[in-house]
């Protein structure tokens, strides 16, 4: 790939890196800041020049974090709904996927489109109905209120629906045929397989909205036992706001998951959204 | 139900393994087809479709959480048009989603060219830095730049007094406040949109800018005739995304300026107002009328955003 003639210093060049590393510093900034202020002693913090470097006190205020708020039955609350959603997501869409994709049942593209219209449907819109079923069922305070709602996604069938059309060859599918397969086999045993990539990024994308979601548990999880992270965290910021030091040390805790699942991901993560948002 | 007799069906075919060769596949295809798509249906209907047409129906009552409801007609939806709460809730909306979104999506596309320049090294490194704000919660963004933001010892009233000006009182007036907000939303969401832009650019084939090139197009001509219109669904894609999540903020303005928005509701916008009129004072009716007007204010904005958007086209 090397250009005749264009030197590695050339002003275009230097522009692009300058521009590069500059958003790079805004973009990882507030992560640098939020590990300043939650590892120093509050007093460091509320003078002027304030704390520029990671200080001392990082246990000392995690364990006023520990106290203030339930952290752990927090954290596991998020845990349970996150990989519950994501787990019912990834079956239903996929599923819902293959039918739309594969399988030429009568009006499967009006239903299609049907299945894309709602995803121009704001959240909120439903959200008093929403409480008020959540109050019959008795599910307020019960995680059950988060999860079962959220165990299809319109996007996720989009998602799968586009994935499958795109890898999973016809031929494929009347092959499987001809050798027998029931349509739930040639889901399971041959398309389910060819999939993981986009089951990867979907899964991904569904773990982190459930995780980072505030408003829904907001309104239906006031009891502390059964908050999940984010209700924690407003709690705390909410019940303590003086304390920036304690409040910005949650705030770390709370986004340290997230932040190893997603490095752990993050190669294939960016590359499915890439590759699933051309087709 | 339709669950029920779809798996009765399954089953049939399945009991009489010799009358399977017959019955035919389209047949098949149909009941394991709506089989398959039903989870999906059926809990859209209940915690989606049904919720929508019933918010509608509130929005006709006096509707307190506890005690008797009142049929009044449009008489909420009259008061919103009358309530001066509702109007600067709505400019708060607004206000926020430009200076937030125009710049944004401005900054996006440049960020995606720059990702995409062939001689580009450490490529995976500057992606992954650009897409890290979009993982972290709205609720933790909200507390990171609260505390940037803040006013006696946040780092930016910091950086302003080195330079010699005075400190700002970002929380205390409608820019700083908005200003904020939108700055919350930029960091969070722009590398998203560049790596959206990013796919887009890398799908345009690149012998179209070899032809251009022999053709004596410019480097300007070939951004506007071909990066431009080739990239338009995904702009399209990203306005509309852009749009929807913009006319819904709540989180970053809730943790920002607190209940009520705030002392001038400088941080009040739509969603807000609506969680306030429902779960704070329980007036449900008031609050269904809210959600409807948001949502026909959506449905605007995105037959607009289509208008617009329609004419990148039609420039080339």
């Amino acid at each position: 790939m090397k250009e005749v003639g264009v030197k590695w210093y050339s002003p275009g060049r230097i522009i692009v890196y300058a521009v590069l590393v500059i958003m790079t510093f805004l973009s990882l900034f507030p992560f640098y800041w939020m590990l300043v202020i939650g590892s120093n002693h509050t007093s460091a913090i509320n003078k002027f020049p304030p704390a520029m470097v990671p200080g001392g006190s990082f246990i000392e205020n995690a364990q006023k974090v520990f106290s203030n708020i339930d952290f752990f039955a927090a954290i596991g609350n998020s845990v349970i709904a996150s990989t519950a959603i994501t787990v019912t997501v990834l079956f239903f869409s996929s599923l819902s996927g293959f039918a739309f994709a594969k399988l030429h049942f009568k009006g499967r593209k009006f239903w299609f489109l049907f299945v894309l219209a709602t995803m121009m449907v704001p959240a909120q819109l439903g959200i008093i109905p929403q409480y008020m079923i959540m109050s019959k069922l008795g599910w307020i305070n019960s995680l059950n209120a988060v999860v079962i709602p959220s165990m299809v996604s319109a996007f996720g069938v989009f998602w799968m629906r586009q994935y499958i059309s795109a890898t999973i060859p016809d031929e494929l599918i009347d092959a499987g045929r001809i050798d027998g397969c029931s349509n739930f086999r040639l889901y399971w045993s041959i398309t389910l397989p060819s999939i993981r990539p986009a089951l990867a990024t979907l899964g991904l994308i569904t773990f982190m909205g459930v995780w980072n979601d505030f408003l829904w548990p907001l309104v239906v999880l006031k009891e502390r036992s059964v908050q999940t992270i984010q209700i924690a965290l407003r709690t705390l910021n909410g019940a303590y706001y003086t304390d920036y030091a304690m409040i910005l040390n949650g705030t770390f805790l709370a986004t340290l998951p997230i932040l190893i699942v997603f490095l752990l991901f993050s190669k294939q993560f960016i590359a499915g959204l890439t590759e699933g948002s051309i087709k | 139900m339709s669950t029920n007799v779809g798996v009765e069906k399954g089953k049939q075919s399945l009991a009489v393994p010799k009358q399977k060769r017959f019955t035919k596949q389209s047949t098949k295809d149909n009941i394991s087809g709506y089989l398959y798509i039903s989870p999906f249906f059926i809990l859209f209907s209940i915690f989606g479709v049904f919720p929508i047409f019933y918010t509608a129906y509130i929005s006709f009552f006096k509707w307190p959480i506890l005690g008797a409801k009142e049929f009044v007609g449009i008489q909420n939806y009259q008061m919103l048009f009358t309530d001066p709460t509702f109007w600067k809730a709505l400019g708060n909306t607004f206000s926020i989603w430009v200076i937030s979104t125009i710049p944004q999506l401005f900054l996006a596309l440049i960020l995606a060219v720059i990702l995409n320049q062939a001689f580009l090294k450490g490529k995976q490194f500057f992606r992954l830095a650009a897409f890290l704000p979009n993982i972290t919660s709205l609720v933790a963004v909200a507390i990171i730049f609260d505390a940037i933001f803040g006013e006696k010892y946040g780092i930016l009233n910091y950086a302003l007094s080195v330079f010699g000006l005075d400190p700002f009182n970002w929380k205390g007036s409608y820019f700083g406040t908005h200003i904020a907000i939108a700055s919350m939303v930029m960091w969070r969401w722009m590398g998203y949109n560049a790596i959206i832009y990013l796919a887009a650019l890398q799908s345009i084939p690149k012998d179209l800018y070899e032809a251009a090139t022999i053709d004596g197009a410019s480097k300007t001509q070939q951004f506007f005739k071909i990066t431009i219109p080739m990239i338009r669904p995904m702009i399209i894609f990203t306005v509309i995304l852009s749009t929807i999540g913009g006319m819904q903020i709540f989180t970053e303005p809730l943790m920002f300026s607190g209940g009520g928005g705030g002392p001038l509701k400088q941080g009040l916008t739509l969603t807000f107002y609506l969680y306030e009129e429902a779960f704070v004072r329980n007036s449900f009716g008031y609050a269904s009328a809210i959600a409807w007007v948001l949502f026909l204010i959506i449905i605007l904005f995105s037959i607009v955003n289509q208008f617009i958007t329609s004419r990148i086209k039609s420039a080339d």
